[in-house]
């Protein structure tokens, strides 16, 4: 095995797009590091990309803000500016494990380790958020939710680099929230979880609504069916019960041994409602 | 397999070791250079036994691999006391008998230390959370938590 730490991130695509044999990239290494101690991936070659420049920053720019891929999620929760644009973000990258694993995990990592259970992927999909993906071909970005295809899979090539997320400007009246069911207060993983992002008219009115669910599917899913019943709403009752029962109408989950499917379906309607609400009030809703 | 030259930092003093590419950090300390305070419990991250600052960062050194340690400061139990005399933490779990077994102490006084040094006054509540990625099945953590409120209080008024 080899590791190598490249400067740049094209010399980093490089080295993985000529790689025979398994190439991992190390970021965090929170999700890495076990999957190699438990023999789930024995890796030729490891790029770490944490020297690369720009990566472990958080930039604030015209259009909003630029995440690196190495910027671990202890930083995200220290961002003041980016706690109070995006509170729901920052909330579910700051659910991810312990603080030992909060000093190193990152929301690239996060997204790329594709789990359907990843806590910041329903929140920035929620967020509209952006994935700026480099690879020898060059540069794209995509939606965030264009990324993991399925548990463990990823649209990215061989070569390409999530080199980092990118989150909007927002505009006035804006909230964004999210939640996970767990069987205890921390250190596990989502049974169920909802990110909602909501931007609100000047008579506190839904204009704008974005909702996401996690651990309900092979991927976490943007439920569209979710925005037209929050749009033109103001979180009345009778919209709570719709969304709800929409949700959990979007779920395709698996009974396992965090929770059933009939469990999941009805938890992910309750969560919807509850985020949503938290979204609204953030978003200067009444 | 060639190894991997590593100069670091730890506990203020350079230290260069080789080490194998897939080798944790938690390894390199304990194995090759006699640094055994941070103990392997889980070694997937879950238990923090393994608790080590990088960086002025806690984490656990069983994610970290050595050849990652290059040019950055790590700071482990073995240099929480300076000579003879106790870092208020440790002082204080003698004191409480904040341990039992002793496998997890390290890890709970590194993290300990990088909670008081982020929040000098913290509530009972902001301790549990501070330091639930550390696991003790000695304790029940009462004492623990006591310990670390004690010295939280003596840091303040030095």
């Amino acid at each position: 095995m080899r590791y190598i730490r490249p400067l740049s991130i094209e010399d980093a695509a490089g080295l993985l797009a000529g790689s025979t044999g398994t190439a991992a990239i190390l970021a965090g290494g929170s999700d890495l590091l076990v999957r190699m101690k438990g023999g789930f991936i024995e890796p030729d070659l490891i790029v770490d990309i944490k020297a690369i420049e720009g990566l472990g920053e958080i930039r604030e720019t015209a259009e909003g803000f630029s995440i690196g891929a190495a910027v671990p999620c202890a930083v995200l929760g220290e961002s003041k500016v980016l706690k109070k644009a995006w509170p729901g973000v920052v909330e579910a990258a700051n659910l991810i494990g312990s603080k030992q694993v909060q000093g190193r995990c990152t929301i690239v990592g996060n997204l790329c380790n594709a789990s359907p259970a990843a806590d910041s992927v329903p929140a920035l999909v929620a967020a509209g958020a952006k994935a700026v993906v480099v690879g020898p071909g060059g540069k794209r970005t995509i939606a965030v939710e264009a990324v993991p295809t399925g548990p463990g899979k990823t649209s990215l090539a061989k070569g390409e680099i999530v080199e980092a997320i990118l989150l909007d400007k927002r505009p006035p009246r804006s909230g964004d929230a999210y939640l996970r069911f767990i069987p205890r207060t921390e250190m596990d993983i989502a049974v169920v979880s909802a990110g909602v992002n909501l931007t609100l008219d000047e008579q506190g009115r839904v204009k704008s609504a974005r909702l996401a669910l996690g651990a309900v599917a092979p991927t976490v899913i943007l439920v569209e069916a979710a925005a037209e019943v929050l749009i033109g709403s103001r979180l009345d009752e009778a919209t709570l019960e719709r969304l709800a029962k929409v949700c959990s109408g979007a779920c395709r989950p698996i009974d396992d041994k965090r929770g059933t499917v009939e469990f999941r379906r009805k938890v992910a309607g309750v969560l919807a409602k509850r985020a949503a609400t938290t979204a609204y009030k953030r978003a200067g809703g009444k | 397999m060639a190894g991997v030259a590593v100069s670091t930092t730890i506990n203020g003093d350079t230290v260069e070791y080789l080490c194998q590419p897939d080798e944790t950090l938690l390894d390199v300390l304990r194995d090759r250079l006699g640094l055994t305070g941070a103990k392997e419990g889980c070694g997937t991250g879950d238990c923090g036994a393994c608790s080590i600052i990088l960086d002025d960062r806690l984490v656990c050194s069983c994610l970290v691999l050595g050849a990652e340690a290059e040019g950055r400061h790590v700071e482990t139990i073995e240099g929480m006391a300076h000579g003879d005399s106790l870092h208020p933490l440790q002082q204080k779990f003698l004191e409480h008998a904040a341990l039992q077994c002793g496998i997890c102490t390290p890890g709970f006084l590194i993290a300990a230390k990088d909670l008081l040094a982020k929040n000098p006054d913290p509530t009972e509540e902001e301790i549990r959370f501070g330091l639930a990625g550390n696991l003790c099945r000695c304790t029940g953590y009462d004492k623990i938590v006591r310990a670390v409120q004690d010295a939280a209080s003596v840091m303040k008024g030095a």
